[in-house]
């Protein structure tokens, strides 16, 4: 184990400017994520959890601290954080297998040859159980299936760090849990480290190691953060009774709903 | 048992197993004839009704104009007057005396090199407009006066700067088409989702891969409906400059027609025109199906 964390955000404040009213969303975030870890950011709309997210991508500035991947601090946007968009963000006019591909070929330019770079598009699409919609455009596949691409998409540059922007939001509740399990395959075998947003209390639960719930805004912060004890390969069927699982469940209803209950109207 | 707890329960009877994804099924074809038949079904819903809508005007025409006195032609007359214009788009009868064909060659040649050049800059100069904020605070109102000028009142500057019909009248396509296709193509490059933009960011793009890659793609439908507009401009444009500046085309054959008081030769030209300019559309509207396929759809 090293002296760092693999990555580091480091007493992060975040203030929006628009004219002469500064807005402050997040003040003082401190958060160090170990390597294979799987954290969830979880809490109530508004309270900046996304805004969190894109400053670890390097969308967007920090206004004061800074973000460190592998004691390196980062400021712009790179393939080592690879993010996976809330609204999935394909480029529609590309396949499906085009739009990992720009990917590959923009990340693996380099290292990979032509054949190596299309077997790993595949791979990659295969991961994801894609492969036989590749030459589909994202109009023609679901919103589950375009959120695989875009899960292929980010896997496919392999990131040091894999941002999760409320992946799996838009989605029904079955395609959600279908996706949860294949994202919970994916971590297992690959052992990411995964930074994932979620409003979502079962879905924190159930992926991850720990669980950072932050305060509402404006001026947010990291209110709690909760180690989830249970061990790997997690089974959804299995757990619904397990103690630690509902203590964990029960931990984060609390913080949200007694503790920081959302004042505002929803 | 209150709403959360519920949900749990949802949550609890999905398998756990790892899900599966079926594969997409494919489409269905029907038999050969049967496809067939539904084709021409289909092509005979949409032709016929022009067609009779077509035949029913030519019928009120002639009789409007069949009455002794008439000030314009009938649809008879026209043929008898001007029947080896009509059947013979590519005669060579002498130096002046060609067929309609030849003459919207003449004018087609002009709206190509001037509606090509329209093209080029406007989609170069509507992207700098887009991307850039102070080009836009600088240029848009500039844009904004002068596209409303008529193509013609710009005639005789370019006349006077180069000196010649043809050059001006290239000129004169090129001031009408440009400004729709710099608009278009602005917006189009305004409104590109900061999506694609994060999407660009995180792959780190260079700027000519995410001209090439994200920004045409992504504005090319705004681009064709700017180049669509462009397109039926500079046909407008080109019948009013080839009138003021004489020499062979199809706008210059109007107003000699006009001048010998050959009013059925007139009737011909403006069919062709009208042919012409539908025509024009449909290749840039063909192309923009092609180009933008699957864009538009999101």
């Amino acid at each position: 184990m090293t002296a760092y964390p693999y990555l580091k955000i480091d007493h992060v404040d975040k203030s929006f400017t628009r004219g002469s009213t500064e807005t402050e969303v997040l003040k003082d975030i401190t958060l160090s994520i170990e390597k294979s870890e799987y954290v969830s950011i979880i809490g109530h709309s508004g309270c900046g959890k996304s805004t969190l997210l894109n400053l670890v991508a390097g969308l967007l500035p920090v206004s004061a601290g800074c973000v460190l991947l592998e004691n390196k601090e980062v400021n712009d946007p790179g393939p080592d954080r690879a993010v996976v968009f809330q609204n999935h963000s394909l480029l529609p006019w590309l396949t499906v297998y085009n739009n990992v591909r720009l990917a590959v070929d923009k990340v693996f330019s380099g290292t990979k040859s032509r054949q190596e770079r299309h077997d790993w598009t595949m791979h990659n699409l295969e991961l994801v159980q894609m492969g036989h919609a590749k030459d589909k455009r994202p109009a023609e596949i679901s919103g589950g299936m375009k959120q695989r691409v875009g899960l292929a998409r980010a896997l496919s540059m392999e990131p040091k760090v894999l941002l999760l922007d409320e992946p799996f939001g838009a989605l029904d509740a079955l395609t959600r849990a279908h996706l949860q399990d294949s994202v919970m395959a994916i971590h297992g075998k690959l052992g990411n480290t995964v930074l994932m947003i979620t409003h979502d209390v079962d879905e924190a639960v159930l992926l991850s190691d720990r669980i950072v719930m932050m305060t509402n805004g404006p001026a947010a912060r990291i209110g709690e953060v909760l180690d989830v004890p249970l061990l790997r390969p997690r089974k959804r069927l299995a757990l619904a009774a397990d103690p630690t699982y509902l203590k964990c469940r029960q931990r984060v209803l609390e913080f949200l709903y007694e503790r920081h209950h959302f004042v505002e109207a929803a | 048992m209150n709403m959360p707890l519920r949900k749990t329960e949802t949550a609890m009877v999905l398998p756990a197993s790892a899900a599966k994804v079926f594969p997409l099924p494919a489409a269905k074809r029907g038999t050969f004839a049967s496809r067939t038949m539904a084709r021409v079904r289909d092509v005979a819903a949409k032709l016929i009704p022009p067609i009779v809508m077509i035949g029913l005007l030519l019928i009120v025409w002639q009789i409007l104009c069949s009455k002794p006195g008439a000030t314009l032609p009938s649809p008879s007359k026209i043929w008898t007057e001007a029947y080896d214009l009509i059947v013979d788009p590519f005669f060579v009868a002498g130096p002046q005396d060609i067929g309609l064909g030849w003459r919207v060659l003449t004018s087609l040649q002009r709206v190509a090199i001037g509606y090509g050049l329209a093209g080029v800059i406007g989609i170069l100069l509507g992207t700098l407009v887009g991307q850039s904020v102070w080009a836009m605070r600088g240029l848009d109102p500039i844009f904004q006066i002068l596209r409303t000028i008529s193509p013609l009142a710009w005639l005789p500057i370019s006349l006077a700067a180069f000196r010649d019909s043809q050059p001006s009248a290239i000129f004169v396509i090129f001031i009408t088409a440009v400004w729709p296709i710099i608009i278009n193509t602005a917006v189009g490059i305004r409104n590109i989702p900061s999506d694609y933009r994060n999407v660009a960011a995180v792959l780190r793009l260079n700027h000519l891969e995410f001209f090439v890659k994200i920004m045409v793609p992504s504005a090319a439908p705004y681009i064709f409906t700017g180049l669509r507009i462009g397109i039926g401009l500079s046909w407008l444009a080109i019948v009013a400059a080839e009138m003021l500046t004489g020499g062979v085309g199809i706008g210059f054959f109007i107003w000699d027609a006009w001048n010998s008081s050959r009013l059925s030769d007139i009737v011909v030209a403006l069919v062709y025109i009208g042919g012409v300019g539908f025509i024009l559309d449909r290749i840039v509207a063909g192309v923009a199906t092609i180009v933008t396929r699957g864009t538009a759809a999101n």
